[in-house]
């Protein structure tokens, strides 16, 4: 489980200051939910999680985010092994041109992982208690003979654990891009999941969905926590109260407040916060 | 007000003559060729015409094979050498260069495009050809220079702005959501060109590199000037060829004097304009549907 | 993990290889004209026609190819003008239908790619049947044909690019399509206009395949549409091969001033468009 910290973070678009001196300790194996009105650096602060804000080209990045205590912006640091260890999902999901099948088998391909090491995270899951109760049907996902192959279990385990597998599991070689937007979120999710993060970002991830595939990606979250850190952004208030334990509120690049749920919810200390959490703007 | 509306429809009128003027031309341009072809369809068929290798004017024998064998030899030479060179440059543009990298080398490319094809062919005589000859007699062959392989670079120097700059706008196309996900999962980026970018640009990339095969199809000039102009099927790399626009170029002389010269090249020249107008139809199509995608 | 990095950094110097090689071709072209051409570059060669005989005769110059190139890229530009102007603009969507306007930049694209020889042997044909001899008349048409797809194209973005509001300000005040046309568009549309046309001037006045049929060579200057004309492509591509160094000298001189009109010709159309661009609205 990694301790994210975050420490004097500032962000900059060109001369604009999009995220100011921001500080603060994401707690572990908990959903933390980002709010605020729009263009306030939500999605910024979300993205200097996983050094994806780098891929704008004007962007300029002070201070440290520390994840299991070493500085993530730090020129020696791994990139590559920051990502897999912290997952994103984008707002819109957006399926690789490639079959499901691949989709789910990409990152653990990339990362050049081998069949042990696969069976191994498998096993690693199944023995997870918390995780018999997340999703029963991986207990259902039985080790075959070390002829068959583990890519294929571990596909068919991520897409349980995103709750996709029922649906696709007779047209895994179809294209991924003729899924439905609410599939492929899950999708998205699951190919996050196999790459066995220890964290997941989600940026505004059921915005682009319908109410029923919203309610699964929030149930899908909620068992989630068990074993990874979850930091979502989001601009529905009620979405937050539904599902954050712990919520951060930024107002114009700046952190306001942050705090367990029902503090920030019922008795903020803030008047911005107030206001924000009353409604009164949005 | 009513000679408002006359001065109106009468610039539509020209406008749409003109409109009509250049749809047609396309259009002229084979039948006139093909009216003038005639005469040697009358007398040859045309499979005889393009597979036989006979080529004496004098006798009346007008064997095409040499010349499409040349031409099609130096054009895949020049594609062998520039698509890598093209593919790895526009990669490199699109995915890992600044955008004011980028801005700089936009016209630095459009300026190579520019050079005119006989600048290319004086360039070629003065630095490739004693390269290729000197090449040559390295490996034992008694080449004077002026040959296929010479041909090949030349024309393919010549294609890189089209492909390059067609490839970048493609490779550019591709959504930056594609990148950023696999970028999210811990790709390196040259792993996202590899799997993701490439794929999602697989179609527009072919037709601009149909666009530089059409390109370096139809180039007179350079390559008549390095490629040795002997009307036999080449047989190496440091043998002279002889394609299909540089035989039109070379013989425009003699042709009105012997029977039958001026038909045949005018079929040569039809049959370039059709395979050559065919390509860059079927590129641009896929263009035009590979940027209506995004 | 290394091995993945060890990949990209091998393509990517890959790439950057690639890259220099264009780059350093360019330099190579620029270069070798500029040097053979600059040691013959002289007065008098740049006033003077060649004297006695231009395969044998060792004195004078090429003036006679300078001449002869710019009346015939001006003549041909000027009829390329005539006919791309108005297509240009009949192409927009008051005019033409949606298929229409297609076929007719199909059409063009094909045009586009056609070997300017094809038009040279077209040409030939045509001059043929009229009974005319290879003369400067002859070559401005087939000129003005190889011109006319570039040209078109360019201007048609240009008129392409002139904003729908623009347009429908104007035709809120009742204007015919003329008076927008002429009042809005052209005026917008200018820069892009002249680029176009500068831009074909430089093609046209390189292109060698289509006016060696038609055009002719001589040694003079022509003096009526008639007379057959010289050309500077067509000066170095006769005056390379011959054994006597002060021919070839014309050949490197012609082929430097060829160059330099050409790139001149690319600079202008860029500084031209940009001068222009402050009447217009962006």
């Amino acid at each position: 489980m990694p301790h994210i910290s975050l420490r004097g973070l500032n962000i900059y678009y060109g001369r604009h200051n999009a995220l100011r001196d921001v500080t603060v300790d994401i707690p572990d194996a908990r959903i933390t939910a980002i709010i605020g009105p729009s263009g306030c650096g939500k999605t910024t602060l979300l993205k200097s999680l996983n050094r994806l804000v780098e891929l704008n080209e004007e962007v300029k990045v002070e201070g440290e985010v520390l994840i299991d205590g070493q500085n993530i912006y730090d020129p020696q640091a791994d990139v590559l092994a920051l990502r897999k260890k912290v997952g994103f999902l984008s707002q819109k999901p957006y399926p690789l041109p490639m079959s499901i099948y691949d989709n789910i088998a990409y990152g653990p391909r990339i990362h050049r992982m081998k069949q042990p090491q696969i069976l191994q995270q498998i096993e690693d899951l199944r023995e997870s208690p918390d995780l018999a109760q997340l999703a029963p049907e991986i207990a259902r996902v039985g080790i075959r003979s070390k002829k068959s192959d583990a890519m294929d279990l571990l596909v068919e385990c991520y897409l349980r654990m995103a709750g996709l597998w029922q649906e696709v599991k007779d047209r895994l070689d179809d294209p991924a891009a003729g899924l439905s937007v609410g599939q492929q979120q899950r999708l998205a999710l699951a190919r996050a999941l196999a790459v066995e993060p220890e964290a997941i970002l989600a940026d505004e991830p059921t915005s682009a969905l319908d109410p029923i595939s919203a309610q699964l990606i929030e149930q899908q979250f909620e068992f989630l926590k068990e074993k990874y850190t979850i930091v979502v952004v989001t601009h529905i208030l009620r979405q937050a109260r539904r599902i954050a334990d712990y919520v951060l509120f930024l107002y114009l690049g700046e952190l306001v407040e942050h705090g367990p749920a029902e503090e920030v919810f019922s008795s903020p200390r803030d008047e911005r916060t107030r206001a924000y959490v009353a409604g009164d703007f949005s | 007000m009513r000679w408002r509306r006359i001065k109106d429809s009468a610039a539509t009128k020209s406008m749409r003559l003109a409109l009509a003027l250049v749809n047609s031309l396309l259009v002229l341009l084979v039948l006139g060729l093909f009216a003038k072809s005639r005469p040697i369809l009358a007398r040859v068929s045309i499979l005889d015409l393009l597979l036989s290798s006979s080529w004496h004017p004098l006798r009346g024998e007008f064997g095409f094979f040499p010349f499409i064998v040349g031409t099609l030899a130096v054009t895949a030479m020049a594609m062998i050498l520039a698509i890598p060179v093209c593919l790895l440059s526009a990669i490199y543009l699109s995915e890992y260069a600044h955008r004011r990298l980028r801005e700089l080398v936009r016209p630095v490319i459009d300026l190579l495009a520019g050079i005119p094809s006989v600048i290319y062919g004086f360039w070629g005589v003065i630095v490739v050809v004693p390269l290729v000859r000197a090449l040559g007699h390295a490996v034992g062959s008694p080449t004077t220079g002026y040959s296929l392989l010479s041909g090949g670079v030349i024309l393919a120097i010549m294609v890189f702005p089209i492909i390059i700059s067609v490839s970048t706008d493609v490779l550019q196309s591709v959504p930056a959501e594609a990148t950023e996900t696999s970028l999210a999962l811990g790709a390196t980026r040259w792993e996202t060109v590899k799997h993701v970018v490439l794929r999602g640009a697989l179609r527009g990339l072919m037709a601009a590199i149909v666009l530089g095969f059409a390109r370096a199809f139809g180039e007179t000039m350079a390559v008549l000037m390095v490629v040795g102009n002997v009307p036999k099927v080449p047989t190496s790399l440091f043998d002279p060829a002889y394609p299909l626009p540089a035989l039109i170029a070379n013989n425009y002389g003699e042709m009105m004097s012997i029977p039958l010269y001026d038909s045949a090249l005018m079929l040569a020249a039809l049959v370039l304009l059709v395979v050559v107008a065919g390509f860059n139809l079927g590129a641009h199509l896929v263009l035009l549907r590979v940027e209506r995608r995004y | 993990m290394r091995a993945r990095r060890l990949e990209e950094a091998v393509f990517k110097g890959l790439m950057l290889a690639s890259l220099g090689l264009v780059l350093l071709v360019l330099v190579a072209i620029i270069m070798v004209v500029v040097v053979r051409g600059a040691s013959s570059l002289s007065l008098s060669m740049i006033f003077q026609t060649p004297k006695g005989g231009y395969y044998l005769g060792k004195e004078g110059g090429i003036a006679n190819a300078i001449v002869g190139s710019l009346y015939l890229a001006i003549g041909g530009s000027t009829l390329a003008i005539l006919l791309s102007l108005p297509t240009a603009l009949a192409l927009q969507r008051e005019y033409t239908g949606r298929r229409v306007a297609t076929v007719t930049r199909l059409c063009l694209d094909a045009l586009w790619g056609i070997p300017s020889i094809v038009y040279g042997a077209f040409g030939f044909v045509v001059m043929r049947y009229f009974g005319l001899s290879a003369s400067l008349l002859a070559g401005i048409l087939v000129l003005s044909l190889v011109m006319l797809p570039i040209m078109a194209r360019a201007m048609e973005e240009a008129v392409r690019m002139v904003p729908l509001q623009l347009k429908e300000i104007s035709y809120a005040t009742g204007a015919t399509r003329l008076e927008t046309t002429m009042a809005v568009v052209l005026k917008q549309a200018l820069p892009g206009m002249i680029t176009a046309a500068v831009l074909a001037f430089g093609r046209g006045i390189g292109d060698a395949a289509s006016i060696l049929f038609t055009a002719g060579y001589t040694d003079y200057i022509p003096r009526s549409l008639l007379d057959p004309a010289a050309s500077l492509p067509l000066a170095v591509f006769f005056q390379l091969g011959t054994p006597y160094p002060e021919v070839q000298r014309r050949a490197y001189a012609a082929a430097l001033i060829l160059l330099i009109i050409v790139l001149l010709a690319s600079l202008a159309a860029r500084l031209l468009g940009l001068r222009f661009s402050k009447h217009i609205i962006k």
